[in-house]
Order: structure tokens, then C-alpha cells, then sequence
């Protein structure tokens, strides 16, 4: 019985007992000397683990169901921890050349890879809230390791205390859910839901629900976001933007399909009003900014919204569309900030959009690639950001929710505006002085995954290198 | 009223007492101490429960560790909480005006609260003779063995930021080199000179 649930949880474990030798061997061994080593060993392990789940086979739970390894777990683990490997390479000159690469970063990385993990799979409203507090815990941690830094540590402060406040949202709700059922395994939920909820049960529903919504930081819970991308160092800011949101929108998707599937008229429109809320004020705040970190935090508001629409269709399709619009959305994210951690002058980053003023005249390559990224991010056909947007609406529309679709299209062209201004500026804008001027340099990790992001949005046209089905399966697993 | 449904509106009412002084008294230390008040009643509801064990943990591990901690710690840290308190003034009235419609809220859902079927029978202790620590061991070893092992991890995670955020390495100072120490050779620790009078060195 014991080895059965074991052998399902073995890429958990392993990952989480690398953590514990590297953390070892970083501290018996030459401390931060082989910080950089460290962080590609770590990446290369992630990715191992990519494969190694990318390859189970099955539907499997452990631990009397409160742990579950189906496709739809399998799916978002890879999107994780792939993700996580490209930004945590990424980082390695960004943070060695600022003094701040210690070796607990990958390590950090590493844990909260496995709470990511445990998040996507958990089956019981225990095991979900363990999974994302070492995911969060470890997040509030990297948010603020540049220590000296009275920014960073605002940031990993307020990042700190609202976490803990939703989290005790998420608690609440899961104990008023405990409350009605009398189990907090989601099978037990699901069945206890049958023939609908009661008012009771409804709070517990929409107390997870903020928590969640918190968690993915989608309006109107969105207020650390801003300040929180901009305090943290760029690498950290780019981890923040990609592997944590798939866990916390799939995490989203299984508790509102799993222990909540029976009742989906009951938070579908919870989840539409989020959806909008959050994609006209990432539309809307963003146009203000002058910081393109806290541009992408606002755009990553809405991003979200977006994703939620296909949540909020409570069909297969609908997951799929999220799921889909997930891989996009991250791989244009990776893309994006490799781009920003390059923007640099004289060592020194620069996080300011008028700096870009016609950048395209110095480096025009990385000024189209970062051109067609924008594009896509506003979802300008025919790149592949258009398609991640087409597949959410789509799902809504059939799903006899039109006005959301509308909505979607009406935020999505104001938020066109932001994202083109960034492009203007490269093109169009007027002449720099030379002490704003950006510095050419940019390491060749950064510029493969800037050209290789650029290069997907173009390729994946064709046909979305093969994820449909893939998405389509993990889907179907989830809703039934 | 039997005696147990009077203690537990006792312990009930000054819980709810003691995590309403934590917030509104104007002294931080009395705060940490209506906070002890609050672990103490919340145990006491406990043992209600039946659940000795976790009744005494709450009063070894909450009140005895980490109330005292949050003593030390409020007496030590320089705050001004009379600018802290003003700043919160500013927004009393949007806020009670928030916390009265939440109340009202669940007031209506306490109301109408409904158990789903057989949640009664779920939730009640397993019948039997297993005491309190036997059982909870039996549960965290074995069927919660994940979340016990995940708690772990999350500890960990505390203890390496933690150290990430505070730890200094400081190379300009003198430490002590305890092998150093252990191994040193008393017969060559000691010179003795023989100093003539009136000459020194």
C-alpha cells in the first residue's frame, strides 16, 4: 500500500531530496563559489524531471486520494518545471554580475518547484494548502534576497503579509467546505455537493475562490502585484510571472472541477466577474506606467483574466483553452524578460520604456524579436498570441457566456495600447542622449531564449507544435 | 444548561474577547497578553472536544514559546504605535462599514447552516480505545504521512530564508578558532622571563 504511494509521488520526492543535497553540498562546500554551477546542475535537473513526468502514463492516486497524477497534473507539471528551468538558467549572469547569487537561490527555486508539483496534483484541501505555502514561502524569500535593497525587501514584506492574508481567506473558505461536507477530500466534497450547495457551503466556495484569486493575482486582489514584480530583482520578477501562475490557475481548475464540478452555475459566475475585473484593469492601469516591470505585473493581471475566461466556460473545452493559453502566455513571458533583464547601462539595469527609444536602429534583430513578443502578448494576429486568445473566447462563447467573450475582446484592444506603445517607442520614438542610451551587451542564454520565444510565437503557428491534443487529453481527464 | 454547554460558552466568549482586545488595545504588550488569554480559552475548547493533546500543545508550544517570543519582540522593536494607530483611523470608518456587511453575511449563512448527509458521522472520533496520542500518531504517520513530510518541508524552506535574509559573513573580524584552542601546546603557551629589577625588556 505504503510503496504503491511512493512510487506515485517519486518525482516529488526526488526532487525534494535533490534540494536537500544541494543545500548540503552548497553549505559544506564552498558556499556561494559554485552558486552559478549549481544553478544550471539545477536547471538541468528540473528539466530531467520535465521528461521523466512528461513520460508517466495512467491515472494514479496515493495516499488515499488526497494526491492525485492524472494528465492534467502531468500536463501543468511540465509546463512548471520547464518554465522554471528556462528562468532560473536565465538568471545565473543576471544575479552573479549584481552579487546576489547565493547557492540557496536554485535551491529555493527547487522547493518551491515541488510545492508547485504537490499543488497541480493535490486531491484534499490539506495537501493543496501544504503545497502553497512552501511554494509561497518560498517566493516571499526570493522576493527579497537582494537584501541591501530597500525595494526588494518592501517587496518581499508586502508579498509576506498579504500572502498570509489569503492564505488565512483559503483557510477559512476550506474550513467552512470541512464544515458542510465533514471531508476535505475533494471526491468527498464533489459528493457531498451533489444536488446543490447550500448557503454554507457556498461561502467556503467563494472564500477559496479569493484565496485562489489572490494567489494568481487577478483583480480586484491584485494590489501587491505591482510592487511586488518591481522591488524584486528581474530574475526573481520573471519566476514570479510564469511557473507559479500555471500552478495557481491549474490548482484554480481542479478545485472548482473536482470539488466543485457538480455545481458549476454556482462559482462560474464568480469566475467570470474576476475574469473581467481583471482583464480591463490590467487593460486599463497599465497604460500609465512608465516601469515595464510593473507593465508586465499589470499585463500579467490581465493575462490571467484571460486565462480565467476559459475557466469561467466550466467545460472541457474551456480547460483546454486555459491550459493552451498557459503554455502561450509563458512562453512569451520567458521571451519578454529575458529581454528586460538585458536592458542595461553602464552595468547598472534599467527598468525605464523610454530607454528603448530607437533601439531599433542599434540592435534591430532583438528589437524585432522583442516586437514580434509584444504582438503577440497583445494578441495581434497572426501570431500565436492571438490563437491563446481566440481558443478563451471561443470556449466562452459556446460555453453561452458571449457577453464575456465581448468583454474579452473590448480589454484585449485597449490593452493593444501599452503593449504598441513599447513598439512605437523602439521604432519611432525621438533620438535618446547617449546617457540613456542602452548598453549592447546581452549574454547568450538570454539571447537564444529572447530568440527562441520570438521564433515559437512565429513557428507555432502552424500548429501549436502539437498541444492541442495533448491539452485536449489533460482536459478531459479533469472534467467528466 | 448542563455544566458542559456552560463552559463552553465560557471559553467561547473569552476567546472571542481576548482576539478582539488583541486587536483594539492600545498597548502592544497588554495586546500580546489578551492574545494568551485567547490560546488559553481556544485550548480550554478544546479539552471540550475531547482533545487533551492538542490542548496542551496549544498551551506548551503557543503560550509558553510563541507568546513569550512575541513579548520579547514587541518589547525590544521601537514602533510608534500611536502613528501606526492614526494612519489606521483614516480608514475606520470604510472598514467597519466592510466588517459589518461581511458579519451581516455570515450571520445569514450561520443562519441556514446545513450539514451534507453522513458528515456527522464523518467527522465524529473513531469509536474505540485508542487515546488521544496513539491516535494522532497513528493518523500522522500513516494516512497524513504526506502532509506531516510536506510540513517538513515548508520548515525547512523558513529556516533557509531565514538564514538567506539575515546572515552576514563578515571577514574584518577576529573569531574564535576552536580546534585551534583545543590543540594548542601549554608548554609553548607560556614563556617565562626572568625580568632583572629596574631594567624591564
Amino acid at each position: 500500500m505504503m510503496s504503491a504511494d511512493i512510487q506515485t509521488l517519486l518525482p516529488e520526492l526526488m526532487l525534494a531530496l535533490y534540494a536537500i543535497a544541494a543545500l548540503m553540498a552548497g553549505a559544506f562546500m564552498g558556499k556561494d563559489r559554485y552558486a552559478p554551477l549549481l544553478v544550471w546542475v539545477t536547471g538541468g535537473v528540473l528539466v530531467l524531471m520535465a521528461v521523466w513526468v512528461g513520460s508517466g502514463t495512467g491515472a494514479h492516486s496515493a495516499f488515499s486520494g488526497s494526491f492525485v497524477d492524472d494528465r492534467f497534473a502531468r500536463f501543468a507539471k511540465v509546463m512548471i518545471l520547464v518554465s522554471a528551468a528556462a528562468v532560473l538558467v536565465m538568471s545565473q549572469d543576471y544575479m552573479a554580475r549584481r552579487g546576489i547569487l547565493r547557492f540557496e537561490y536554485p535551491v529555493l527555486i527547487a522547493l518551491a518547484s515541488v510545492g508547485m508539483m504537490v499543488m497541480v496534483s493535490a486531491g484534499d484541501l490539506m495537501v493543496l494548502y501544504m503545497g502553497l505555502e512552501l511554494q509561497s514561502l518560498a517566493l516571499y524569500v526570493v522576493a527579497a534576497l537582494r537584501r541591501d535593497s530597500v525595494k526588494s525587501t518592501e517587496a518581499g514584506l508586502k508579498y509576506f503579509v498579504l500572502g498570509a492574508l489569503s492564505s488565512g481567506l483559503l483557510l477559512y473558505g476550506a474550513s467552512l467546505t470541512y464544515g458542510f461536507a465533514g471531508t476535505t477530500l475533494f471526491s468527498g466534497i464533489i459528493a457531498a455537493a451533489e444536488g446543490g450547495v447550500s448557503l454554507g457551503l457556498l461561502f467556503g466556495l467563494v472564500f477559496l475562490i479569493a484565496g485562489f484569486a489572490f494567489k494568481v493575482s487577478a483583480a480586484p486582489f491584485h494590489m501587491w502585484t505591482p510592487d511586488v514584480y518591481e522591488g524584486s530583482p528581474t530574475p526573481v520578477t520573471a519566476f514570479f510571472a510564469t511557473a507559479p501562475k500555471i500552478a495557481g490557475m491549474a490548482l484554480f481548475a481542479r478545485v472548482v472541477h473536482d470539488a466543485f464540478g457538480g455545481v458549476v452555475s454556482d462559482w462560474q459566475q464568480i469566475v467570470a466577474f474576476l475574469s473581467v475585473i481583471s482583464m480591463f484593469l490590467g487593460a486599463i492601469a497599465a497604460i500609465g506606467q512608465t516601469n515595464i516591470k510593473r507593465l508586465m505585473a499589470y499585463s500579467s493581471i490581465a493575462h490571467m483574466g484571460f486565462a480565467m475566461m476559459g475557466l469561467a466556460a466550466g467545460t472541457a473545452f474551456g480547460v483546454q483553452a486555459m491550459l493552451i493559453y498557459l503554455a502561450i502566455y509563458v512562453t512569451m513571458n520567458v521571451g519578454s524578460f529575458a529581454f528586460i533583464m538585458a536592458m542595461e547601462r553602464d552595468g547598472r539595469p534599467v527598468v525605464e520604456i523610454d530607454a528603448l527609444r530607437l533601439y531599433a536602429r542599434r540592435e534591430p534583430l532583438r528589437a524585432l524579436a522583442l516586437l514580434v513578443l509584444m504582438f503577440s502578448l497583445a494578441g495581434v494576429p497572426p501570431l500565436l498570441g492571438f490563437f491563446g486568445k481566440f481558443y478563451v473566447l471561443r470556449a466562452a462563447y459556446d460555453a453561452g457566456l458571449g457577453w464575456l467573450a465581448f468583454a474579452g475582446v473590448i480589454a484585449s484592444v485597449i490593452g493593444a495600447f501599452y503593449y504598441l506603445r513599447v513598439v512605437y517607442l523602439m521604432y519611432f520614438g525621438n533620438e535618446p542622449d547617449d546617457r540613456e542610451a542602452l548598453d549592447g551587451a546581452m549574454s547568450p542564454v538570454l539571447w537564444g531564449m529572447l530568440m527562441v520565444s520570438a521564433l515559437a510565437m512565429v513557428i507555432g503557428v502552424v500548429n501549436l507544435f502539437g498541444i492541442e491534443p495533448l491539452a485536449a487529453a489533460a482536459a478531459a481527464t479533469l472534467v467528466n | 444548561m448542563t455544566v458542559a454547554i456552560f463552559t463552553f460558552y465560557l471559553f467561547a466568549v473569552s476567546t472571542l474577547i481576548g482576539g478582539l482586545m488583541t486587536v483594539i488595545s492600545r498597548n502592544p504588550v497588554h495586546s500580546v497578553l489578551w492574545l494568551i488569554l485567547a490560546f488559553l480559552s481556544a485550548a480550554g475548547l478544546f479539552v471540550l472536544l475531547g482533545a487533551e493533546f492538542v490542548a496542551m500543545l496549544l498551551i506548551i508550544v503557543y503560550v509558553g514559546a510563541v507568546a513569550v517570543l512575541f513579548l520579547f519582540v514587541v518589547m525590544m522593536l521601537d514602533i510608534d504605535f500611536a502613528a501606526l494607530k492614526a494612519e489606521m483611523a483614516k480608514y475606520m470608518p470604510l472598514a467597519l462599514l466592510i466588517g459589518v456587511i461581511i458579519l451581516m453575511q455570515l450571520a445569514l449563512a450561520f443562519g441556514v447552516w446545513g450539514f451534507s448527509d453522513g458528515a456527522a458521522e464523518r467527522i465524529a472520533a473513531p469509536a474505540g480505545e485508542l487515546e488521544n496520542t496513539a491516535a494522532l500518531g497513528l493518523l500522522l504517520y500513516d494516512k497524513y504521512l504526506l502532509l506531516f513530510q510536506l510540513a517538513g518541508l515548508i520548515l525547512l524552506v523558513a529556516m533557509i530564508g531565514a538564514i538567506v535574509l539575515t546572515l552576514r559573513h563578515r571577514i574584518d573580524i577576529k573569531r574564535q578558532d576552536v580546534l585551534a584552542q583545543m590543540f594548542r601546546d601549554p608548554a609553548k603557551a607560556m614563556e617565562l622571563k626572568d625580568v632583572k629589577p629596574g631594567q624591564g625588556l
